[in-house]
């Protein structure tokens, strides 16, 4: 046990807690049956972008340790993993089988564990749903130390209060996923720009049920009449024959490391206006008019800022926050007001990408809804909590929600106003945690 | 829980009647609900403190405190962490006094030190303590410029701030790997009750501004912070002239 400061992918928000590495799930259970007075959260690979895998003067479970790879059947397309195990050794270990990840976040570096506490979503939630709508089965060392197995056909109450519950429910020890037969390990992509919101949303609701992936990048500091033009990235699992003679002989290659470090010596302020504008609009300028049926990898089609490690340094020891909100799809006006409101307020929108959700699930904390999801990274200033308090205004009058992963700033009554089912979710955390033993900054924060 | 972009939940002023402390604590708690306690002796200021809290739609609490008691420091400290978490501790305790009777009369002078040092650093301590154990926080240390250089007018102020604001530039190195973060704020003449009837000075600032500046630093990465800005150069020249001319100066 060590006693660590701990921040989220956002470099905000530092609080210190004693850091316990299970190997086992003994030691998992002796850590949480030991009650420390400041409660247990699990954590994985550090990717929230906020508070939510801290827990200030408590107990933080690493469990990265815990992530062996127990059973793999290629025939069913399952595999059953430990909660530490990262979509990235996933990846590695099971692409050249055929099997791809349900789900996959714009970073391979998540552990499953987290990617159920999260409920995290991808590229193709519009037709696949998230993380969780994959998982069989998983096992959770609740408050009493006991290891229950859970599963939207077993005791389903306490599976989707866990799906996007924020590790609050307990510790997730293994799951079986349902993992996505794939011939190779390349994706054919089609490319256009979008030259305003209006064409953007028009595009994303007239194709993208065509494409099993789907995601727009959004210049947010565009304004007048080229405001939210945006370049739009859709694409489907290649088939073996559309790959060239050279790929062909090896088609379900996938090696992927991160090639460049960013140094931890940067100031804040270098991600500012000027910098930003100058970015979006050589991306814009640089991305084809439309270009179909380029092939291209996973890791640069999914995951393109993995290529880039600890890119969050960019922002300097200020750090950075990320605002991701989910507003319906009648609510196109709000996404506008949202984008124009980050451009007046003074805050820097740098990256910020957009896309339309399919049906959510059971999920009570689950992020997901039908409508616009638009994320944007946002430096911090001193001006960034009066912007983002007018964004969840905006959001909230829509009847939309931010995601608990990303965020680090949202006031508790809000909260409870984006996830009108939060009482049903307590219900089940008070059966299996009365004590709230299952605790966080953010479950702090918010009064969860 | 203080968020990422600066926005606490919870609120200690030790001294809690300072206009300086109240505006802070005004500021930080822009378009939120705060939890805030207000540790002071019982008075209508601190009832006035109170309404005042309230109608800015916080929620605020009282706890008794006597700076001049170091012994019930502990007990005062305590109550005030009873409720819960208090992301930000503000260290407002202090008096003006009288220069020319404090500096002539013994119990008087050590009345000073008692309040704005003696005082000040013993709530430091205990509150050190509580924050070390909660494992977050922060503590904006309300000083003066007088404590860099003090003159013949403001010497027994500016020795007790010189004695609280070296402690808490060193409790912020000591709490720094626990997590904690510890301001130390320098304003030059504050137009508020303290200071009414006094004669003011070039660069005077009000407690509104000295707010907007630690609001500001708690976002960001300062340390110390001197208000109004320009007060940074000024005091660096200040620190260094010599004697002969420093007395000449006309304020």
């Amino acid at each position: 046990m060590s006693r660590q400061a701990l921040q989220g992918w956002g470099r905000t928000a530092t609080s210190v807690a004693d850091v316990v590495a299970p190997t086992a799930d003994e030691q998992v259970a002796e850590a949480v049956l030991g009650r420390p007075a400041r409660g247990v959260v699990a954590r994985g690979l550090g990717r929230s972008y906020g508070d939510a895998a801290q827990n200030a003067g408590g107990t933080v479970l690493d469990l990265r340790a815990m992530g062996r790879v127990l059973a793999v059947d290629v025939a069913g397309a399952r595999v059953t993993v430990e909660a530490g195990v990262s979509l990235d050794a996933l990846m590695h270990l099971l692409l050249p089988l055929g099997l791809f990840v349900p789900v996959t976040p714009g970073t391979r570096s998540v552990t499953v564990g987290g990617a159920i506490a999260a409920d995290v979503h991808g590229k193709d939630h519009h037709v696949a749903g998230s993380f969780c709508d994959a998982v069989d089965s998983l096992d959770l060392l609740v408050a009493d130390g006991t290891v229950r197995t859970v599963g939207p056909d077993h005791d389903p109450d306490l599976f989707w209060a866990t799906a996007g519950g924020m590790g609050l429910t307990g510790v997730v020890l293994r799951a079986t996923l349902r993992m996505r037969p794939v011939e190779t390990s390349r994706v054919v992509v089609d490319t256009e720009r979008a030259d305003d919101l209006d064409d953007l949303l028009g595009r994303l609701t007239d194709g993208d049920d065509a494409y099993a992936y789907s995601v727009a990048w959004v210049d947010c500091l565009a304004r007048g009449r080229s405001l939210g033009r945006a370049v739009l990235t859709r694409g489907r699992p290649a088939r073996r024959d559309e790959l060239d003679a050279r790929a062909r002989r090896d088609p379900l290659s996938f090696r992927a490391r991160p090639r460049l470090q960013v140094p931890d010596v940067l100031p804040s302020g270098l991600v500012n206006r000027a910098t930003v504008a100058a970015l979006n609009e050589a991306w814009f300028r640089k991305a084809p008019r439309e270009r179909r049926g380029q092939v291209q990898g996973i890791a640069p089609f999914f995951h393109p800022l993995d290529g880039l490690g600890q890119w969050s340094r960019a922002y300097g020891p200020r750090g950075f926050v990320q605002y991701q909100f989910v507003v319906p799809l009648t609510a196109d006006a709000t996404v506008r007001r949202c984008i124009q409101a980050l451009r007046a307020g003074g805050a820097v929108p740098s990256l910020a990408v957009l896309k339309r959700f399919g049906p959510g699930n059971p999920g009570p904390l689950s992020f997901p809804a039908p409508g616009w999801t638009l994320a944007v990274d946002v430096p911090v200033t001193g001006g960034t909590a009066a912007v983002l308090r007018a964004l969840d205004e905006l959001v909230l009058a829509a009847g939309g929600r931010v995601y608990l992963a990303k965020d680090a700033r949202l006031p508790p009554a809000a909260l409870h106003r984006m996830y009108p089912r939060l009482d049903e979710w307590r219900a089940v955390r008070e059966r299996v945690d009365p004590e709230h033993l299952f605790t966080s900054d953010l479950a702090r924060r918010l009064a969860l | 829980m203080m968020d990422a972009v600066g926005t606490p939940s919870s609120v200690l002023v030790v001294g809690g009647t300072s206009d300086i402390a109240l505006a802070v604590v005004e500021r930080l708690g822009t378009g939120t609900r705060l939890r805030v306690v207000l540790a002071a002796r019982p008075s209508t200021r601190r009832d006035e403190a109170v309404r005042r809290l309230a109608g800015a739609g916080h929620d605020a609490q009282v706890v008794d405190f006597d700076a001049e008691d170091t012994a019930s420091h502990a007990a005062t400290v305590a109550q005030s962490f009873a409720g819960g978490d208090l992301d930000v501790v503000v260290v407002a305790v202090g008096v003006l006094g009288d220069q020319e009777l404090a500096w002539q009369d013994p119990a008087a002078a050590v009345r000073l030190l008692q309040v704005n040092a003696t005082a000040a650093v013993s709530t430091g301590v205990l509150v050190a303590q509580r924050l070390r154990q909660q494992g977050h926080g922060a503590v904006v240390a309300l000083s003066s410029v007088a404590a860099e250089r003090a003159r013949r007018s403001n010497f027994v102020y500016g020795a007790s701030k010189a004695a609280m604001d070296a402690f808490f530039t060193g409790l912020r190195e000591a709490l720094r790997p626990d997590g904690i973060r510890v301001l130390v704020v320098r304003p030059g003449f504050v137009r508020s009750r303290m200071t009414e009837g006094l004669p003011s000075v070039p660069l005077s600032t009000t407690p509104e501004a000295v707010a907007e500046r630690v609001a500001r630093a708690l976002v960001g990465q300062r340390e110390v912070v001197r208000v109004p800005a320009a007060l940074g150069p000024v005091m660096a020249v200040l620190r260094s002239l010599p004697s002969p001319v420093f007395r000449r100066l006309p304020f």
